[in-house]
């Protein structure tokens, strides 16, 4: 082991990953190094395409690799058991992936119910999660997710993941969905909320807006490669033509008269 | 008899196949989710699987209902007669929509609900029992819906393979040209059928994921107590087909037949041995039932076996075909040819009597020469056997302005209501005398003699000792003219088969 390990929760050696395909077969991601320090919120920034909710999938081995491996505290996905590997995760998708049979408090009770824990304990964790996420439990701990807004259903995806108290929580554009107002507010109060738990956190998002206010670290995406990897606010400076792309548009929005 | 009436005389026997038709749904249903859920849900797992599985689900339910019986008939252990046959083609039938039915509704589930459901942690099994199948629930009793309303349809029609429930009286009442018996049956099944349609629409309902789940304990309760009748009402219909101390009479589709095998079931109750009933068999399933040693006994007709079952071409002589066939029988089919119950069921062409009395005809012959202004009315039966339709009109040199084929039973009515001129009908049909009808003589001697007997297997002779002596009993004592009169006595008056009987055989001191 070397000596980011002790730091790093997750690590990904050379990883490659190609669909298999008449002909030949479709990479995704031609060769990917990167490591997510503990404690941190990594950002991958990217259009749709680039690669980014594959690597998030690589992580909780929704994939597996085709060459390299992805090291998950110190063990490569494809030692761990995926189940166990899991349920050590927290993940949020965009729309949210509820389970539209299962009223708010047992979507959010999930993992913890398949982890054993007891009743009342799991019953103290749903509230203690939902007021967390800002939904008061008495409201909407019986409710179906049909019956929330857009914002509501995705903090219950946000405290669905964090039920279990898992080490690595990871976000597929999680305000992808939501309507800019929302996803402004959403933002604010995840960035307050990472800040608070200390929890590691990998999120995928093609919003740069998004990506500057909640990333302590930024790594910007294009057609499977990394082609940026540092702080917002180096990003901000960054001669890189992408990342230059993405802080003029940004720069444009600012403009009185600009699109919104 | 008012519809009224007829129920009323009749509703412990209308209970009882009610009784037998649900527990037949009920199993066929039963058993048919149990194997279509649990291969739906395999189908979503292997993909190369689903077209080749449906493929042949798809086939089995086109295949019309008579004609699976009769493949089913000789296999073993699954074959045979009565409740098991009905079952295994009745589950046959389900399987299509209950699996199709299962595969839509797990591979409509959202993606995004799986995935999570996955990156949750669940394992296969629990991603299956918490969210695909609570979420494909609504569509697979859907699905079991459909297939219970087709079951309840198709069950009608496995009265002919002795099977029982509410077609035995749709198959009595075509026969009989009775209204009450059809209506009866009818209705009943009709009934039957919307309950299953409204009940499993209240529990599709129920199932809805979004607003209450599962069942509360009174329900449960509930629904135990209506499965565990029906279960054992199974458990007891299969424990009579596989007892072996009985003998086993079968019979075909007409009264006659029917007649024939209550006297001999009625004779050897009388001398203590149990007697299993399987009357009222469809085309050809009581032949292949007693070679396949599925009955012990039924009653026949030399000229059939000889001509229908042996394959020969017809011949005149009543003794020559008698020792024929009874000789061929006991070598191809180890089957015994009882001695001559008395009295031949010939073809009896006949027309409308007051016709006969106009233009003066005896015979055939007399009548050919008005044929080409006739329409004929045939069963499929006369059309299709070897001494049927085909030889009869190149023989009398027969052209008829029209050749309807319909069921033998509405020939009757069909010819007296004038709506055809010329029928081929049962010599012993009770309805000759009644509906004015005149039998033209075969004065060129074309169809073959059509004795009736018993077959029976030499093994079951050799079993039960009685059925010998009942048959050696029963050999010349019926004359054509009685036979007439208890053919009229169920088939005229509306009486019960069994209670004409009971009278017939402690007349004669039987």
């Amino acid at each position: 082991m070397n000596d980011t390990a002790d730091n790093a929760l997750v690590q990904f050696q050379d990883v490659s990953f190609s669909i298999p395909a008449p002909g030949s077969p479709n990479t995704i991601i031609p060769e990917l190094n990167l490591t997510v320090e503990r404690g941190e919120t990594l950002v991958l920034l990217g259009e749709s395409g680039c690669g980014k909710t594959t690597t998030l999938k690589l992580i909780n081995r929704l994939l597996t690799p085709s060459a390299g491996e992805i090291l998950v505290e110190g063990k490569p996905t494809t030692a761990w058991d995926p189940i166990e590997l899991r349920r050590r995760i927290g993940y949020v998708i965009q729309e949210g992936g509820l389970f539209p049979h299962f009223t708010i408090a047992r979507n959010v009770g999930l993992v913890p119910g398949l982890l054993g824990w007891d009743k009342a304990r799991t019953e103290d964790r749903v509230r203690e999660m939902l007021k967390l996420v800002g939904l008061d439990p008495d409201q909407f701990a019986e409710r179906y997710p049909r019956e929330l807004s857009g914002g509501q259903r995705q903090r219950v995806g946000v405290a669905r993941a964090l039920a279990a108290d898992p080490p690595l929580l990871l976000l597929d554009d999680p305000s992808g969905a939501l309507y800019p107002i929302t996803r402004a507010s959403l933002q604010r109060e995840f960035a307050t909320l990472t800040k608070r738990l200390q929890k590691t956190a990998v999120l995928v998002t093609h919003d740069v807006r998004e990506a500057l206010v909640l990333a302590s670290r930024l790594g910007l995406m294009e057609r499977g490669r990394i082609v940026f990897l540092d702080t917002p606010e180096r990003f901000l400076k960054s001669e890189n033509p992408l990342a230059r792309a993405y802080v003029r548009s940004l720069e444009l929005d600012q403009q009185p008269g600009g699109k919104s | 008899m008012t519809f009224w009436q007829f129920l009323q005389l009749n509703w412990p026997e209308l209970f009882r196949l009610v009784r037998e038709h649900i527990v037949l749904v009920f199993s066929a249903i039963l058993i048919a989710v149990m194997i279509g859920v649990p291969a739906g849900i395999a189908l979503t797992r292997y993909r190369a699987l689903r077209g080749p599985v449906l493929g042949l689900a798809n086939v089995m339910q086109t295949i019309p209902s008579l004609a699976l019986f009769g493949f089913l008939i000789p296999l073993p252990f699954i074959g045979g007669i009565g409740t098991r046959t009905a079952l295994v083609a009745l589950v046959l039938y389900s399987l299509l929509p209950i699996i199709r039915n299962t595969v839509t509704g797990i591979l409509g589930v959202e993606p995004s609900v799986r995935e999570a459901a996955v990156a949750m942690g669940m394992t296969t099994g629990q991603v299956l029992r918490q969210v695909e199948l609570p979420l494909a629930i609504g569509v697979i009793v859907t699905g079991i819906r459909v297939a219970t309303v087709i079951a309840v349809g198709v069950t009608t029609i496995a009265a002919a393979v002795g099977a029982g429930g509410l077609g035995v009286y749709i198959f009595r009442g075509l026969r009989q040209y009775d209204n009450n018996l059809l209506l009866a049956g009818a209705i009943s099944a009709a009934v039957l059928a919307l309950a299953a349609d409204f009940l499993l629409g209240l529990l599709e309902k129920r199932f809805r994921f979004d607003t209450k789940r599962g069942f509360t304990r009174v329900q449960k309760l509930a629904i135990v107590a209506v499965l565990l009748p029906v279960g054992f009402g199974l458990w007891y219909s299969l424990e009579g087909v596989s007892s072996s101390g009985r003998v086993r009479i079968g019979s075909k589709d007409f009264t006659e037949s029917a007649l024939l095998a209550e006297i001999v079931a009625q004779m050897l109750e009388k001398r203590g041995i149990s007697v299993e009933r399987s009357f009222e068999l469809g085309g050809n399933l009581p032949h292949e039932a007693l070679v396949s040693g599925q009955l012990d006994l039924y009653p026949e007709y030399t000229g059939t076996s000889f001509t229908a079952i042996l394959q020969h071409t017809p011949v005149n002589d009543p003794r020559a075909v008698y020792e024929q066939v009874k000789r061929e029988y006991a070598e191809k089919f180890k089957v015994e040819v009882s001695p001559p119950l008395g009295f031949e069921n010939t073809f009896a062409i006949l027309v409308r009597g007051a016709e006969a009395r106009r233009l003066n005809l005896k015979t055939i012959s007399e009548a050919a020469p008005h044929t080409s202004q006739w329409r004929a009315g045939f069963g499929q039966d006369f059309m299709s056997r070897a001494d049927g339709y085909a030889g009869f009109s190149k023989t009398y040199a027969l052209r008829f302005a029209e050749v309807r084929e319909m069921d033998l039973s509405l020939t009757y009515i069909a010819l007296s209501s004038g709506q055809v001129d010329l029928i081929a009908a049962n010599s012993t049909e009770g309805r000759i005398t009644t509906l004015d009808l005149a039998q033209l003589s075969d004065d060129r001697r074309y169809f073959p003699p059509y004795e009736a007997i018993y077959l029976v297997r030499q093994d079951s002779l050799a079993r039960v000792p009685a059925l010998g002596e009942v048959l050696s009993k029963l050999g010349n004592a019926i004359s054509t003219g009685e036979m007439r009169k208890l053919n009229f006595e169920v088939d005229g008056n509306k009486r019960d088969t069994k209670e004409v009987v009971r009278e017939w055989v402690k007349a004669r001191g039987l």
